[in-house]
């Protein structure tokens, strides 16, 4: 018998999470003291599938984290919604304190995510203690979880955060985020921070759980290696706007839009023999106070055309479950390498 | 001199460093010892408090001398570097020997343009007038390749991206046309693709104007990128060393082979597990009498507890500490 157990309502098909036309801009005073906004997350849309990890990649300031605390609702958004197993997050079907206790997250810095006076346990017991359980079964509770993260309770749980080492940190953060039984963890670089050895330790972690406790995680990185180990699926964002999605294997090996080829000739190669000679791409991202018109991506692409300037792709299907907004892919969009419109729907059931 | 033998860019012999704090001493560097060919690249690899960036720092004396006690000898460029007298060591700085960091924000002083800060370090170092300076530092960002440099000369650190930023500190860094460039993790903190721009242009420089490089690093895919010859470091002790090549196809000490094998790398197939080296790194102030990784390491005997293992070459230029790899062999 468990109080925090929440049902699967719509069965396995139903998408987990729904994002439609997501926006997010930050007010800022721009140059000359006039007004401006950041567009940090502009009209984005993607669900999440039950039991998967999708996975989002992008340069710093192309709304990874932006959309990461949207998610969980630490910031709101200006426009779209966010439908969590059928029912709309923040209204009467799924208020607020519900909708937390099933979507919990991870975030980078393992040490001020923690409070510095509650010991781990404390720290851990501390969600289900405001979500109704009486306090020696949340503190029993906290216990199992340090053991099911590979913290022996006997050892860590009077210990405080500076008491532990990064990784052992971020281990307790991971199970203070599973101790209300979520069904969504959103895990915002959290293996950003920790050296090699112990990053492919939590990783195994990660992948452990998800299993034993059927979870879905939202995983956001920079470095694309862990991204593919991890995900199912992979949401690729730029200047606040989603250029590609797809099946992790189908990215890596057809990625559709240049950024994300881009993107993926920036690893550093493995083989000393194989070196880097040019680097993919120039410059920095341009500023999402100020996007470029039309693609965002033309300032910086390749292959771009005037028509890349004027109209802006929307996602277009690439493949099985793969999509990609850029007119490269988009029949008749006047762009040259645009495939032609008879062709175009072939893949498309 | 000989000139057969060409005098290696740095040597560094038996380098010991230890911070002194109220309650314990903090053993950061034990015993290493480097050498580095002119024109060289070489990349020290290791966690976070392996030692990597003391030993790199110390081969410019930038620890505080009050509370460092630094043992062994440094010579860069033929010069014994522990005994400069600070008039020397603040000539030598900059003109020889050039350091860039992690983080140029902080590196760079917020209230001068970055135009200012070239040429006081150009005027300091090359005695040159400011009209002149102004000329080099100019060429020092056309060379990094920023785009119109006449007007960067006039920004603020604040005012440039990442990236930018990066490219600025290395002009700084090589306005001068120092001989050996210490590059201290210079691209963690950026985007995998301007990542990549900053280790091109390195390697670039590096080929332009003959510089030795030591580049420290957590990244083994940045040190491929740039390093002729890898040392892997280890609770403060280099544990191997190889040319790049070498390393990548034949690992030997098990630290090696295990930090190799802990990456994601493409080929791995979904829901494998990930190779893990157990426990985590040693305490700096409690290190063991043996080899620090004995705790963690799935071959550990008896003999890994008591005594450090010597240096051995398992095959030319490839050196390995470890008691698997007996010295009589």
């Amino acid at each position: 018998m468990n109080a925090l157990v929440t049902p699967d309502l719509g069965g396995p098909a139903q998408p987990l999470l729904k994002v439609s036309s997501l926006v997010k801009h930050f007010p800022v005073k721009g140059p000359l003291g006039k007004k401006a906004v950041v567009r940090a997350v502009d009209n984005i849309s993607f669900t999440v599938q039950k039991g998967e990890t999708l996975g989002v990649v992008g340069e710093s300031g192309c709304g990874k984290s932006t959309t990461a605390r949207v998610l969980m609702q630490l910031i709101t958004q200006d426009r779209g919604e966010l439908i969590f197993d059928a029912a709309e997050v923040n209204s009467h079907q799924l208020p607020l304190r519900d909708f937390r206790r099933q979507v919990q997250m991870v975030f980078q810095d393992s040490y001020s995510s923690l409070n510095p006076r509650l010991t781990i346990e404390q720290s851990i017991a501390f969600g289900p203690r405001v979500h109704g359980l009486s306090p020696a079964v949340a503190l029993a509770r906290a216990r199992e979880l340090l053991a099911k993260v590979g913290l022996e309770p006997v050892r860590f749980a009077g210990r405080y955060p500076h008491e532990l080492s990064g990784g052992q940190r971020q281990r307790v953060n991971i199970a203070r985020a599973l101790a209300l039984e979520p069904r969504l963890v959103v895990l915002d670089e959290a293996v950003s921070a920790l050296d090699k050895s112990v990053e492919a330790q939590v990783l195994n972690l990660l992948l452990d759980l998800k299993k034993s406790l059927d979870l879905t995680y939202v995983f956001i990185s920079h470095d694309l290696h862990v991204v593919r180990y991890m995900s199912d699926r992979i949401l690729v964002m730029y200047l606040g706007e989603v250029v590609e999605i797809g099946p992790a294997e189908a990215l890596f090996t057809r990625a559709a839009h240049p950024y994300t080829r881009a993107l993926l000739s920036s690893m550093p190669s493995m083989d000393p023999a194989q070196r880097t000679l040019a680097s993919p791409l120039t410059g920095d991202p341009p500023s999402p106070i100020d996007p470029p018109s039309g693609c965002r991506f033309h300032t910086r692409c390749p292959h771009a055309e005037a028509a890349c300037r004027i109209s802006k792709p929307l996602l277009f299907p690439t493949g099985e479950h793969h999509e990609a907004a850029c007119l490269m892919s988009i029949p008749s969009s006047g762009h040259s390498r645009s495939p032609r419109g008879d062709q175009s729907m072939r893949h498309t059931p | 001199m000989n000139l057969h033998v060409p005098q290696p860019i740095v040597s560094v012999r038996d380098l010991s460093v230890h911070f002194h704090s109220a309650s314990k001493i903090i053993s950061a560097v034990n015993g290493v010892s480097l050498t580095v060919a002119r024109g060289e690249s070489v990349a020290l690899i290791g966690e976070s408090g392996s030692g990597k960036s003391v030993t790199l720092r110390s081969l410019m004396r930038l620890h505080p001398e009050k509370t460092t006690a630094i043992k062994g000898r440094i010579e860069i460029d033929g010069a014994d570097v522990m005994t400069m007298s600070s008039s020397t060591l603040s000539a030598f700085r900059g003109s020889v020997t050039s350091m860039i960091f992690q983080e140029p924000l902080l590196a760079f002083d917020p209230v001068y343009t970055v135009g200012e800060q070239i040429i006081e370090s150009v005027r300091r170092h090359c005695r040159l007038s400011r009209k002149d300076a102004r000329a080099v530092a100019l060429e020092a960002l056309r060379s990094v390749r920023i785009p119109s440099p006449e007007q960067r000369l006039e920004a603020y650190p604040h005012e440039m991206s990442g990236g930018m930023r990066q490219r600025a500190m290395i002009a700084l860094a090589l306005a001068c046309k120092p001989r050996l460039l210490l590059a201290d993790e210079p691209t963690t903190a950026l985007d995998a693709t301007v990542q990549i721009q900053i280790l091109l242009l390195l390697r670039e420089l590096q080929r332009e104007m003959g510089l030795s490089i030591i580049f420290v690093t957590h990244d083994i895919g940045a040190a491929v990128e740039i390093a002729d010859r890898v040392a892997v470091m280890y609770g403060g002790r280099i544990v191997e060393e190889a040319p790049l090549a070498t390393l990548l196809a034949n690992p030997c000490h098990p630290y090696t082979v295990a930090l190799l094998s802990s990456r994601p790398e493409g080929g791995l197939s979904k829901g494998s597990r990930l190779e893990t080296i157990p426990g985590s790194p040693p305490d700096l102030s409690r290190l063991p009498e043996g080899c620090a990784f004995a705790a963690r390491c799935k071959y550990a005997s008896e003999a890994c507890k008591k005594s450090f293992p010597g240096r051995v070459a398992v095959s030319p230029e490839h050196y390995v500490s470890c008691h698997r790899f007996p010295e009589s062999a």
